[in-house]
């Protein structure tokens, strides 16, 4: 990257910065006629110079400037006009003045504005494109969160300076010297006062911010290692807890922030210390104008006009001085800032712009071997992984790499992906070497999964489909308003220097798949999900969460007969007990007296959890239907059985999972709130009080609970408060509440509770199992199984994919891996985190949906287990980064090397 | 049947018989009541043991596999508990039970289960009292079956 700041900026703004320089000398005109105004206004029409004769007229317009250097210049003879309408037409020309300069500076200071925004866009995405190239190692040093502060915050000043780069110094130059000029005009002497004392300025100011900038950096730095421990602490918080060393964080956070105190508040004294010179400087030249100018009209050697005049420009002075000193130090530590972050972008081996280039075309498949030619690999440390290795594998081999614990086997599968570059040696596809092929032929002919699964937070099926998002495809188009935004989009891109690729564009490579488009894509996803063992996971998934209606309408519009095909099945099986089903006109026993009576699914948090209760119209409803009485006291009843049971318990113990009523952390609440309305009437109750304790008994569910709260007259008046419920529903709550209607899907619950449509009897412990079997045969039946497959595939994986299970998220890219239906396929270690016999099963499928419709990729395969290697045409063996065995499976099986003794 | 009956019948359970109601009322809360009509597994032989049973109602009887067939080798009278032995050795189950009549139960699970034995030393000793006495029996047995031989 370009070390200085400034040929940065003057290589990519030149054009623009030339024009906005003739902007602002184009405004000096109008900005110098408005200091002499002043003086034409007080010594014509005020003082009456040139009025003395009643009725005598003035030229106005008679534009005759005496511009310094030029001389008298006469552009208009002008209208003749008396004192009053003379005051009135100067004022008037002050007050365009005063717009036109204005209007200048709104002009330039967008311009500039934009300017600098669209540098700092260039220059943000030149250091994440830089990042895209960086070498692998390079990546073994830094900490992500620091890269990213440097992205986002640390280049964020340049921004503001990049407008006002070459801009600033000439106008505030400019309009320093043109006040300063104009005062000189005015009188030398003044002028010499004020000379001097922004000589002072300009000399003293920046010694003292020298102290300032060095204090900037610091500041840099100790703020870039902070938001790096931070990011540390997130991603390690694992290791924090595990040895609870959360109090050594804690310390480590703190001293730093300390530091950062320290060095913030050096910077805030000594900034004020230097601003209250520099306004002390500015303000001690008036005290001397008033005096000295004073004394000089006195004399009559200035007339007032004059002075006021030149008292006027001098208050356009300090502006600018200041300002440009201002500008010099944002100069020097922005220059610094640039410094810094170049010097950590700039690395030695980055990879060449050609290698990554967009390429949209199919390059064609990869049919030369894959040959490891000498190969070394070190570590970071320098330790030897792999000795000179030579290896080849054809296309259409399979091939397992069995590997002592520091066989180096891992690491030739990393140097075949590319994700480590050789010591010495290098890895060759034909004569190429691997390292010079463009990544759209290794990135789309070949691909690896490892035991070291990174994923990204988006759904399921982002994160398979990541792996087939190569080029934009498709052209998108844009109608209206859009189509504008699109233009500009693409316009401002350019100006940038940014790609102007369209992220809207439909990204993913369907030949790639074995499909033509987005409707037959999820057949082969579906058999990749299969070979993996991921499909069950994925259906659990869907069950658990809410389906996206727009997407799935399938499954709503069907949702009729899925219940029916359940009630039925239940029914043959026998096992009609499982499942109360939800029943308008009923008391569901199994659901909670809370979802009885709103018999819905809370759509908003108006009716959701513990705002039912407080909710003035539910509340309404209850007492109508005489039920708010009766719940009251069952919830005081409630209370009272919790706390008894509950009470003794250490807020950590596992028993209160049990409790639906309340957390360990509201019993104290509770137990003070039982004491105080224990023997109160009900009346004096407040209303907030009711509400705590009446949400106690919409959780009750009497088979779970049994405390015998709940009997038959109960139920009924609660299904009449159900129905009155609906009937008076206020418009501002029909939103807030989607009522449960056997022929209707409902959006806000899990497809489980739609398909189910009731609760699952609580006295079988086995319920859950055998009613989601059932489930899946019966959707299975109806054909809705993709449909439920496409629901868990919109399930958010988390940061890292951490809402995964480790075995989930290695399954899964293996499945990215396949997906791709690669010429070469490596896999190192990647089922690691799976029981030995999962992973024989999972590399059984895996070997055959790779050459599943007569395909025939290399496998090169890293195994966990040398028994695994029996499945392969050929096995090689690794011991201390040497190969030390290379042949079919039976051959090294009949020899007695490492291969025997691994096994064995 | 409600939660104070329900400890009305563990108090009947000689294991449960020491420990002061207000402690059984907060077991029967935080167990499953669970229902088997005739003929129902409760668990099989081989599963991994997650819970502990205690009969409220009704019969079930205790199967084992063999090489012949499947053996009845007991019947759970009411105020019984079954399925212990699996929680505390960690091991699947060594037999099936299953209901000879509709069955009510309560499924204590594993972990309340040990929480309970940590927290009330007389249900523990109470247990190793129970175990040793049915250890005495097997023995007892055992020395039967070879003298018959």
């Amino acid at each position: 990257m370009e070390p200085s700041l400034a040929r940065y900026i003057w290589t990519h703004t030149k054009k623009q910065q030339l024009w906005i320089l003739v902007i602002v000398l184009l405004s000096m005109i109008p900005y110098f006629m408005s200091f002499d105004l002043p003086k034409l206004i007080v010594n014509g029409p005020i003082q009456g110079r040139g009025f003395e004769q009643p009725g005598a007229t003035q030229p106005f317009m008679r534009l005759h400037y005496n511009l310094p250097f030029i001389g008298e210049i006469q552009f208009f003879p002008g209208f003749q006009l008396d004192r009053t309408t003379t005051l009135l037409a100067l004022s008037l020309v002050f007050l365009l003045l005063v717009i036109i300069n204005g209007l200048f500076k709104f002009y330039i200071n967008t311009y500039k504005g934009r300017l600098g925004e669209r540098m700092l866009r260039r220059i943000r995405f030149d250091l994440v494109d830089r990042v895209l190239r960086f070498p692998p190692r390079y990546f073994k040093r830094v900490k992500s969160a620091e890269v990213a502060t440097m992205v986002k915050d640390e280049v964020e000043p340049l921004g503001g300076f990049i407008g006002d780069a070459f801009l600033q110094p000439v106008l505030l130059g400019g309009q320093a010297v043109t006040a300063m000029l104009f005062i000189v005009v005015q009188n030398f002497w003044l002028g010499m006062i004020a000379a001097v004392i922004v000589l002072i300025q300009i000399v003293l100011i920046p010694r003292m911010r020298r102290r300032l900038i060095v204090l900037g950096r610091k500041r840099q730095l100790t703020a870039r290692a902070l938001s790096g421990r931070v990011g540390e602490i997130v991603d390690g918080i694992g290791a924090v807890h595990v040895h609870d060393t959360s109090n050594y964080e804690r310390a480590d956070i703190a001293a730093r922030l300390g530091l950062i105190f320290k060095i913030r508040f050096d910077l805030y004294q000594w900034k004020f210390m230097v601003k209250f010179l520099n306004n002390f400087l500015a303000q001690i030249t008036p005290f001397l104008f008033y005096m000295v100018g004073g004394y000089l009209v006195i004399q009559g050697r200035l007339d007032v006009g004059q002075l006021v005049a030149v008292i006027g420009a001098y208050k356009d002075l300090p502006g600018p001085m200041k300002e440009l000193i201002d500008w010099d130090q944002d100069r020097q530590d922005v220059q610094v800032k640039y410094q810094q972050v170049v010097e950590q972008f700039t690395v030695e081996g980055l990879i060449a712009p050609r290698i990554g280039a967009l390429t949209i075309d199919d390059p064609g498949p990869m049919t030369n071997p894959l040959s490891a030619i000498g190969l070394s690999m070190a570590d970071d440390g320098g330790a030897m992984l792999l000795d000179r290795i030579s290896l080849q594998v054809k296309p259409g081999e399979t091939v397992a790499l069995v590997s002592t614990s520091t066989g180096g086997a891992e690491a030739l599968a990393e140097a075949f992906a590319r994700l480590n570059w050789p010591e010495s040696g290098k890895v060759a596809s034909g004569a190429d070497d691997l390292l010079e092929l463009p990544e759209a032929v290794t990135g789309r002919r070949m691909s690896y999964a490892s035991s070291d699964v990174f994923l990204f937070q988006a759904s399921l099926r982002d994160n398979l489909l990541y792996g087939l998002k190569h080029a934009p495809l498709t052209s998108v188009t844009y109608d209206g308003a859009a189509a504008d935004q699109h233009r500009w989009n693409i316009h401002e891109a350019r100006r940038s220097g940014n790609p102007d690729l369209d992220i809207h564009s439909d990204w993913i490579d369907y030949a790639s798949v074995g499909a033509t488009g987005p409707h037959d894509l999820f057949e082969a996803v579906r058999q990749v999900l299969d070979a993996v063992l991921l499909s069950r996971d994925i259906l659990d998934l869907g069950l658990r969460s809410s389906a996206d209606l727009t997407r799935h309408t399938e499954l709503a519009g069907r949702i009729v007969e899925l219940r029916a095909a359940l009630r039925t099945r239940l029914e043959h099986e026998g096992l009609s007990g499982l499942v109360v089903p939800f029943k308008p006109g009923a008391y569901n026993k199994e659901a909670t007296i809370g979802q009885n009576l709103l018999f819905g699914a809370a759509a908003g948090p108006e009716l959701a959890d513990r705002a039912l209760a407080a909710n003035p119209y539910f509340a309404s409803v209850l007492r109508q239907a005489g039920l708010d009485r009766t719940l009251y006291e069952m919830g005081l009843e409630i209370a009272e059985q919790a706390i008894e049971l509950f009470a003794d318990l250490p807020p950590d113990h596992q028993f209160f999972q049990q409790l639906a009523f309340m957390s360990a952390e509201e019993i104290p609440a509770y137990q003070t709130l039982l004491q105080r309305l224990k023997n109160r009437p009900y009346e004096t109750v407040s209303e907030n009080d009711r509400a705590m304790i009446v949400t106690l008994s919409f959780a009750y569910i009497e088979p779970r609970h049994r405390f015998g709260l709940l009997g038959d007259e109960l139920m009924n008046k609660i299904v009449a408060a159900r129905n009155r419920f609906y009937e008076g529903l206020p418009p501002e709550l029909q939103n807030a509440v989607e009522r449960y209607d056997p022929a209707k899907y409902i959006a806000a619950a899990t497809v489980m509770d739609n398909v189910l449509f009731g609760r699952l009897g609580s006295n079988h412990p086995d319920a859950p199992d055998r009613i989601r079997s059932i489930v899946y045969d019966i959707l299975d039946e109806l054909g809705l199984y993709a449909e439920l497959l496409d629901v868990g595939l919109d399930f958010n994986v988390g940061a890292g994919g951490r809402r995964l299970t480790a075995g989930q998220r290695q399954k899964l890219d293996v499945a990215r891996a396949l997906l791709k239906r690669p010429d070469f396929l490596i896999l190192n270690r990647p089922l690691s985190a799976l029981d030995q016999r999962v992973q024989e099963k999972v590399l059984r499928n895996v070997l055959e949906e790779a050459r599943r419709d007569g395909r025939s990729p290399a496998i090169v395969w890293v195994v966990t287990n040398p028994a695994m290697a029996m499945m392969f045409d050929r096995v090689v063996v690794f011991d201390s980064g040497r190969l030390v065995e290379d042949g079919t499976h039976e051959t090294l099986l009949a020899g007695s090397g490492m291969f025997k003794e691994l096994l064995s | 049947m409600l939660l104070k009956d329900e400890v009305g019948m563990l108090q009947r359970v000689p294991l449960f018989s020491g420990i002061e109601s207000a402690k059984l009322k907060l077991l029967a809360f935080t167990s499953d009541r669970v229902s088997y009509s005739a003929g129902e597994i409760l668990f099989r032989q081989g599963d991994e043991g997650d819970a502990a049973y205690v009969i409220l109602s009704g019969k079930a009887d205790i199967l084992v596999d063999s090489d012949s067939g499947t053996i009845k080798v007991a019947e759970l009278p009411p105020n019984s508990i079954v399925g212990e032995i699996a929680i505390l050795c960690n091991s699947s189950r060594t037999a099936t039970v299953r209901a000879a009549s509709p069955v009510e139960a309560l499924r204590i699970r594993k972990d309340h289960f040990l929480r309970l034995m940590k927290e009330f030393p007389e249900m523990t000793i109470e247990m190793v009292r129970v175990l040793a006495d049915r250890l005495s029996h097997t023995t007892a047995d055992l020395i039967d079956a070879r003298s018959a031989k």
